[in-house]
């Protein structure tokens, strides 16, 4: 007998034993749900972690109202399905109320306005740890990221101060306001993620097939075209075969030009990929250390 | 360039080394030239490669992540990196040399299969090279490749790279590991990494990569002594599984099959395996690192903590522990301090009853007069328990002869051990 895991099978198994440390550690964790295929895939393993009894943890989805349609309408059906527990956190309350305001100007996005709906909705539930999709291997300030985070009572994460996180025994302690960011899927990669998805034959959403859809060409990427788009000059609206490799908000979000219709053809497209899924993204491209200064004041 | 194959093993190992070392170059070599970094990552590094005046690409600006580091030049903290060959998936923990070094170190080391210690030809075996090694024999990760770099700097000589095997096997006798390779390799130009050297035809061994597929780690996992610490209780409550309840956790080893005999500790009392399930139905058998659900065929409590083990196979009930303690928080160990004492899924309190010495990592030798434990050390230490834990030796068994301390006043971890 040959007792020896596959790559995914461990990787499952260590995600696995992070959600059940959480559950067990804290008194009010949350799964922050984005509606991309990795808190999909969280959410699958969470299921896993935890049948047959309900994973017992709400969804916490931070809405910046600039979302694709089909994301919102396959987060629903998912909730549904599940019988989950969905919080939403608006940013449009945030900016309603004053909390935030508004960016304007060329590039302006909700992007960064989240954080503060994010701590916001984190204080209004008092939830004292959050799971999320991120992994190591996304953007290089993520690579130094523990699986267990601890937040300050300010939400700041400070990368030079991180707990040593040795063998699998993850450190959960906290003081009165500080709270924790959990990352179950740290060490899986994009290729594993896909790989995944195809072996278990999980749902996501259509948008990462490829489609027809209206787009803008800008800054090297398919911009969808949406009531927040406004052409610039010289900018036109065609219509490509596109699909998306990471979701974001419908405004910061590029597609790239693919065929990809199926799991088993995504699969093959990104294990050729020459770009990483970021590429397309307009927030990380606001500097070399972009996705650095947002985690310290308290981003995903 | 990642493969599609599903049935790939996964790797971890640690690298060690400080920038002069050329380690960061060396794993921007393994990455590049198993074409694992993309053209936006290329570009960048590029872009700053220009803006700091050099004339080729420096790979080792792939690896620095936080703003200090760039500005400094230096890596702070561990930050793990992966890339993927048909054969296999690897998890690299890339740990600095210089800066809170055995912190760093021992943090990466210890979910590693694997230690890469990296040696300048030029200088031969050198206090960071035995400390290196050290902590891999401490922390016992199976396996250890001795890359001997920067060989174009010695004109690919076999004779330095012979005398630098000599010196490494004489000093590495003193230490307890198993499996050893050394390889002669030019991170910089890419010698015997992942493509074979045109200029050092006297070496018939493998190249690194080559190496890092093919050995063997699918006995690295304890697959004798059956320990399954309880993580977290499964009660659904819901109709259709109204008395279910599901033992979960990760097993830390042997093989668990239903039917089989089991005890749980501290209660000692004694079932049987009933199922082990699975969203995906139930499973024949469980083994290291599996994580899941365990029910057993007689109702008896068991929650947290617990340790389901083999009536005839029982890890060690313990009040007192001895053990090897690395040091990792700012304030040095308090004599007199409280500190939790985490252990699988068990958390108890521990006082310091005795330091029995402080070992010089750099020479191993040991330190009896000097018993102040501050952050690096590394020291035999014998502690004692609110409550009995379940315990095996570290040797045994990584998982359930493992611990850490948590500094009650602060909640920051502040040491991690290896019982003895």
């Amino acid at each position: 007998m040959n007792y020896n895991l596959d790559h995914l099978r461990e990787l499952e198994s260590e995600a696995i034993y992070v959600l059940r440390e959480t559950a067990a550690q804290f008194d009010r964790p949350a799964l922050l749900f984005s509606g991309g295929k990795d808190s999909i895939v969280i959410t699958h393993l969470a299921r896993k972690a935890f049948y047959p009894a309900k994973f017992p943890f709400p969804l916490v989805h931070i809405d910046t109202g600039h979302n694709f349609p089909e994301a919102i309408a396959f987060r629903d059906a998912l909730v549904e399905e599940l019988s989950a527990n969905l919080i939403v956190g608006s940013v449009q309350e945030s900016i309603d109320t004053g909390r935030v305001k508004e960016e304007t100007g060329k590039n302006a996005s909700r992007n960064a306005l989240q954080t503060v709906t994010l701590i916001d909705t984190i204080e209004k539930h008092a939830f004292d740890a959050c799971l999320g999709g991120a992994r190591r291997d996304e953007e290089k300030a993520r690579a130094k990221e523990r699986f267990f985070s601890h937040r300050d009572d300010f939400g700041q994460w400070d990368p030079k101060n991180q707990r040593p996180e040795l063998w699998n025994l993850f450190n959960g302690k906290y003081n009165q306001g500080e709270h924790f960011r959990v990352f179950p899927i740290s060490n899986w990669t994009e290729m594993d993620i896909w790989q995944y998805i195809l072996m278990e034959n999980i749902q996501i959403p259509s948008l990462y097939f490829a489609h027809q859809r209206n787009v803008v060409f800008r800054d090297g990427t398919y911009l969808p075209e949406s009531e927040f788009l406004t052409l610039r000059e010289g900018e036109q609206v065609v219509n490509k075969l596109i699909r998306f490799r990471t979701l974001g908000d419908i405004t910061i979000t590029g597609g790239l030009e693919s065929e990809a219709d199926s799991l088993a053809k995504i699969v093959e497209e990104v294990s050729v990929a020459r770009q990483t899924e970021r590429g397309n993204r307009a927030d990380d491209k606001r500097g070399e250390a972009a996705m650095e200064d947002r985690k310290t004041q308290g981003y995903f | 360039m990642e493969n599609t194959n599903k049935t790939t093993d996964l790797l971890r190992f640690t690298t060690a080394g400080s920038v002069d070392d050329g380690k960061s170059t060396l794993i921007g070599r393994l990455l590049y030239d198993s074409k694992t970094i993309f053209e936006d990552q290329l570009a960048m590094v590029e872009q700053a490669s220009k803006r700091k005046g050099l004339d080729h690409i420096d790979l080792s600006l792939l690896t620095d992540g936080l703003r200090s580091e760039r500005e400094q030049g230096i890596t702070i903290d561990v930050a793990y990196r992966y890339f993927a060959t048909p054969k296999r998936k690897f998890i690299i923990a890339d740990t600095p040399g210089h800066i809170q070094y055995t912190r760093n170190m021992v943090t990466g080391a210890s979910t590693a299969n694997l230690a890469l210690v990296l040696i300048d030809a030029r200088k031969g075996v050198v206090e960071q090279t035995c400390r290196h090694s050290f902590i891999a024999s401490l922390l016992r990760i199976p396996h250890l490749i001795v890359c001997v770099n920067k060989m174009d700097l010695v004109d690919y000589d076999q004779e330095a790279y012979d005398k630098i095997v000599d010196q490494y096997r004489a000093f590495a006798s003193k230490l307890d590991v198993q499996d050893i390779h050394f390889v002669p390799i030019s991170a910089l130009h890419g010698d015997n990494v992942v493509n074979r050297s045109e200029k050092m035809n006297w070496y018939q061994g493998s190249t690194l990569l080559n190496l890092l597929e093919t050995v063997h780690i699918a006995s690295d996992h304890n697959h004798i002594d059956c320990r399954m610490p309880v993580q977290y209780v499964i009660r659904p409550h819901s109709d259709e599984f109204h008395d279910y309840r599901g033992y979960a956790g990760r097993i830390a080893g042997g093989v668990f099959k239903p039917g089989d005999d089991v005890v749980v500790l501290p209660s000692g009392f004694q079932s049987k395996i009933k199922s082990i399930d699975t969203l995906d139905g139930e499973i024949q058998e469980a083994f290291a690192p599996m994580s899941v659900s365990i029910t057993l065929q007689d109702d008896i409590d068991v929650s947290r903590g617990d340790m389901i083990a083999r009536p005839n196979n029982q890890p060690t009930t313990t009040q007192e522990i001895e053990l090897m303690l690395c040091w990792l928080g700012n304030a040095p160990l308090s004599p007199s301090g409280k500190y939790i004492l985490r252990h699988t899924s068990n958390e108890v309190r521990a006082l310091v009853k005795e330091v029995r010495y402080k070992v010089d990592i750099n020479t191993l030798h040991r330190n009896e007069e000097d018993l102040e434990i501050k952050m690096n050390d590394i020291a035999r230490v014998k502690l004692r328990l609110s409550k009995p834990i379940f315990v095996d030796s570290y040797s045994k068994n990584r998982i359930t002869g493992s611990i850490i301390l948590i500094d009650e006043a602060t909640n920051n971890t502040v040491a991690s051990g290896m019982i003895i």
